[in-house]
This record gives structure tokens, sequence and C-alpha cells, in this order.
């Protein structure tokens, strides 16, 4: 492939998409197009979100780049590579539980290093080190079924920071969490992708969360999921919240999305009917 | 763990808290009083049924030689135990009186059974699951058995009987053979959904930290899909205790299917119903040792709802 579109990536971008389409059930009576034509870069260390309307195609996105499924058009690089399957380097996370209930929190979280054959005393001090940086060291020794929701959710990013990775793929991770937790833990995330220097691409429909998290926003159309719009966040960090600009941010998305979220709505009401 | 000489308590600090025992005392009261509601009622409702049953007895409305109530089948417990006997009869030279004491002979006849149902489990559980991950880790191995599998686990395991026999004749063998065949081939098909049905997060984490498929199935999909194939493993307990009664009344020479089948033709109904409640108590027991080793075994699945209803 010679063309244009398909031309190697700089090399600032860690993940790059070309071109991009996924439909499922190609073939069939009843395939759908989840994704047409995305084209994106994220640069190293840069945390985007992906807004949308529900179904929209944005996890899809997510497991094409995490390389659990393989996209029906074009092209994912990472780094140098392309993305030809899954890779610790990419990790991700899920919005259920992902935990192992017959591990215990360490065990978890040193998983990863267990099947690379790691020896034990090594395994339990990085793993005590990733729980360290998620601020659950004490919970160590304890199962998954002692943990709440949000504790739950840490360990499940101390897994994924125990394979140092260079992106971490969240899809939709506190949309199951209450709103003071989901607070919170946008607070702890921030922390943890400053620290660790990885890029972050964040799935959510949640336009607060957006505006609290993103370097970028990167606003989805409904089905099949095209980028409608990018949309650069430039508030301070920590930010407020409540100032006007944040207001006047989600005043955007709103408008952005609202069209969207219609056209969606109509889509399966029009489904149901038929 | 305070080894130190105990010190005496000052005076008035008096806490059954700090006494190891006292406490240990106390906790097992609290358990034994949790349970308490339950055992009344088990205890009511077997109380109900045997009482209507001695007063169909006392009204004659019943025939004693036909339905002979408990307090005439449960009341000579040493003469029913004369009819267990452990030892081969039919063979030359072996007297009346030869073999074990009539109580051993019941203990035996208990363990017989018992150690058949066991083998049968522990086997067919065994094959199950390896053949099931199997069938989903080979394609190719999948195509060649899988349609055989689900033909044979409609068939009802007492047409198995006399192939048991041809094949292993009489003794143990047929009657493991047969609780293994009652058991295997919905074994099967249960592990092959049960791997259907794991989260697949589970499986996409795996796959994300590099996990081969090998490991995958060694490290996720097996133990994700173990709590559920114990519960299919209990559930068909009661289907093997009646299938080994099967496979001993006609092929093996001792056990509790054959004392009944004694008692059939003999014209013993005391002798059935008492085997009866021994069966009954027997496979009780069992379901309940079978929920202690899942809850040593599987420690990370919720207890519940998952108890012998009624008890």
């Amino acid at each position: 492939m010679a063309s244009e579109r398909f031309a190697p990536v700089s090399s600032k971008s860690a993940i790059a998409c070309r071109g991009l389409g996924k439909m499922w059930g190609a073939g069939t009576p009843r395939a759908q197009e989840a994704l047409r034509d995305i084209d994106l870069e994220i640069a190293a260390g840069e945390f985007v979100v992906l807004l949308g309307p529900s179904g929209c195609g944005k996890s899809t996105l997510l497991y094409l780049i995490a390389g659990l499924e393989a996209a029906s058009s074009g092209r994912i690089w990472f780094f140098s590579d392309l993305v030809e399957g899954p890779s610790p380097e990419r990790s991700l996370i899920f919005q259920e539980t992902s935990l192992f209930p017959w591990l215990n929190v360490w065990q978890n979280v040193s998983f990863g290093l267990s099947i690379r054959g790691i020896g034990l005393t090594e395994r339990k001090e990085a793993a005590r080190q990733a729980l360290q940086r998620v601020g659950l060291a004490e919970a160590i020794d304890k199962r998954p079924d002692e943990l709440s929701g949000g504790m739950r959710q840490r360990v499940a990013v101390a897994r994924a920071l125990a394979m140092r990775p260079k992106a971490l793929l969240m899809d939709e991770p506190f949309a199951a969490l209450d709103v003071q937790t989901r607070a919170k833990m946008q607070d702890f995330l921030c922390d943890v992708w400053r620290d660790s220097g990885a890029s972050v691409l964040f799935v959510t429909h949640h336009i607060d969360e957006a505006v609290a998290l993103a370097d970028r926003v990167v606003v989805f159309t409904a089905r099949p999921g095209r980028i409608k719009s990018v949309l650069p966040i430039d508030l301070p960090r920590p930010r407020d919240l409540f100032s006007p600009e944040a207001e006047r941010l989600r005043l955007q998305l709103t408008r952005l999305l609202q069209d969207e979220v219609d056209r969606a709505f109509a889509e399966q009401e029009a489904l149901a009917a038929s | 763990m305070d080894i130190a000489p105990p010190r005496a308590p000052a005076a008035g600090v008096f806490s059954p808290a700090r006494l190891p025992s006292l406490e240990f005392t106390s906790r097992l009261w609290a358990r034994t009083r949790q349970a308490m509601p339950r055992l009344l009622w088990s205890c009511l409702s077997l109380a109900l049924f045997a009482g209507i049953w001695e007063g169909c007895w006392a009204l004659g409305w019943s025939d004693p030689k036909l339905l002979p109530p408990p307090h005439v089948f449960l009341g000579n417990i040493v003469e029913q135990a004369k009819f267990f006997n452990t030892v081969s009869r039919w063979q030359v030279g072996v007297g009346q009186d030869a073999g074990p004491s009539p109580p051993m002979a019941v203990l035996y006849t208990i363990l017989a059974t018992t150690g058949r149902v066991v083998a049968g489990l522990v086997i067919a559980a065994t094959l199950a699951i390896s053949t099931g991950v199997l069938i989903r880790y080979f394609a190719l191995f999948e195509r060649l058995t899988l349609p055989v599998v689900t033909l044979l686990a409609p068939v009802s395991p007492i047409a198995w009987l006399p192939i048991a026999i041809f094949l292993f004749g009489i003794g143990n063998r047929p009657a493991i053979f047969m609780v293994v065949i009652a058991l295997l081939f919905h074994m099967v098909l249960a592990t092959i959904n049960q791997i259907e049905n794991v989260n697949r997060n589970l499986i996409n984490v795996a796959r994300t930290m590099g996990a081969s498929k090998r490991q995958t199935y060694l490290r996720v999909i097996i133990p994700a899909i173990l709590p559920q194939l114990f519960v299919v493993l209990r559930f068909n307990l009661f289907g093997a205790w009646m299938v080994v009664l099967v496979a001993e009344a006609t092929g093996v020479g001792y056990g509790l299917g054959q004392v009944i089948m004694l008692g059939r033709n003999t014209f013993n109904p005391s002798l059935v119903f008492f085997t009866i409640v021994l069966i009954g108590v027997l496979g009780f027991t069992f379901d309940w040792a079978m929920r202690l080793l899942q809850r040593k075994l599987l420690y990370w699945v919720p207890q519940g709802a998952e108890s012998l209803r009624g008890l």
C-alpha cells in the first residue's frame, strides 16, 4: 500500500489510526457497520477522551486498538509497529470487574508477570509496588470480593500498571460506580496518568468526565461511528470544574453531542418499529 | 500467640474474649442458634410424616405386612442387620454364619456402595472435564466426538446395564461403570456450555497480558468453570445414587441395592424400608459433605442460595 493515507506516521504519536473501519458480522444479513473512516492520532503521554452516544462504536475502537478484534479496513500503528494482536503495552481496563475471583489481590496484579514465568518473590514485590501506586498497599492479601467497586477498579489499574504499559485503554471504567466514588476515581486516575507517563484513551458518554480528564475530546457520531469533531480542553490542572471556562466547554460538548443522541434515538425507535 | 505463663487477670477485668476456648464455644453456640429453626422444622417435617404413617397403622387403615410403620422397621435394627452379609454365600463351602458380624456387615455394605459412588463421581468428573476442554480446545476433536456425545446423552443409564455386565461381569467395576456412564455425557455437555459462558473480560485480560491459548485455558477458563461444574456434579449425585442401586441389585455380590433386592425376593417390606432410610440418610450426608468440599475448594464462590432445598 503506497497510497498517501497509509504512509508511515510521525514518530511523535503513540497510537495512529488510518482509515479504520469495523463491520460486525460482515457477509451476513445482520451485518452492522460499527465504525467508518476513523483517522486519529494520539501523542505519547496524551489523555484523550472518546465521547459519543451509546452504541456509537467507541468501545469497538478501543478493542481494535487493544488488538483484541481485527479491523475490517484501515490500519493501526502503535509507535512504529502495526497492531496485529493484543500486547501488555496496551492495557485495556473494562467497565465491569475483570479481576480473577479465585486469585487474591496481589496474585491478580502480578498475573501478567506469572504468565511470563517470573519468580514468586519478584512478582510479589512488583505487585506491592503497583498497589502502592494506586494507594492500596494494605489490600495486598485481600480477595476481590472483599473490596468495594472503586477499590476493584484501582486493583485493575494496578494490574495494568504492573506491565509498564505505554497506553491505557479504558472502556467506561467508572460507569458502574456512584457519583462520589467516580469523582474520587477521576482524581486518582489523573495522578496515575501523570506518574506513569502513559497515553490514556478513555471512553465515556459523560460530558462532565470528559471535561474533568481530557487533553482532547474526540466526539463521535451515532452509528456508524465517525469522528464528528475534536475539541482540545486546555484548562490548567488540577481543574476547577465550576469555572466559567469549564461551563462553556460543557455547553459546547452538549451541543455537539445533542444531534447525535437524537439521531441514535430515532434510529433505535425505527429499529424497534420495524 | 501468648506462650508466657498466664498471669492472673486484674480483678474485675474478666472478658470471655480473652479465653480462646470460651470465644470458640460462644461462636459455636451462635451458629447452633442460627441453625436451630431450620433444624426444628426439619424434625417437625419428619415427625409429621412418620406420625401420619403411624396413625394409619394404629387406625388399622394400612396393612402392617405391606406397609410396616417406622417403629416396626426401625425398632429392631439387630434383626434387620442380619440380612446384611458381605460374604459370597452362593459359593461352595461358605456356611450360614460365615462373614462379619451383622453390625459390621451393615457398615461394610454402606461403605461398599458409597465407595462405588465416590469412585464413579471422581472418574466421571475427571473424564468429563478433560473431554469437554479438549472438545473446545481442538476443533478437529470437537467435530469427531461432539455428535456422539450429543447422541448418547439422552440415553437412560439403565440401558447400559447389560453392557456393564457383559464388559465387567460381576463386582465393583460394573457398578462404577454405571455411575460414570450416568454422569459422563451430561457433564461433558455442561463443561462445553460453561466454557462458552466464561466472562469474556477475563479471557481478554489474559490475552492482553500475553497469555497463550494453553495458558488461557489452564489459568482462566478451567478455574472459571469449576464452580458451576461442581453444582452440576451435586445435582447429578442423586442420579448416581439411583444408578448404583440398580447396578448392585443385578450385577454385584453385595451392597444396598442387593439388600433391597433380597427384601423384594423374600417379601420383607421392613427390610426394604430400613434400607430406604439408610439410603436417604446417606444421600443427605453425601450432599452435605459435597457442600463442605465446595466451600473449601471453591472458596471464591459466594455462599448462599445453593443449599439443599428444605434442609
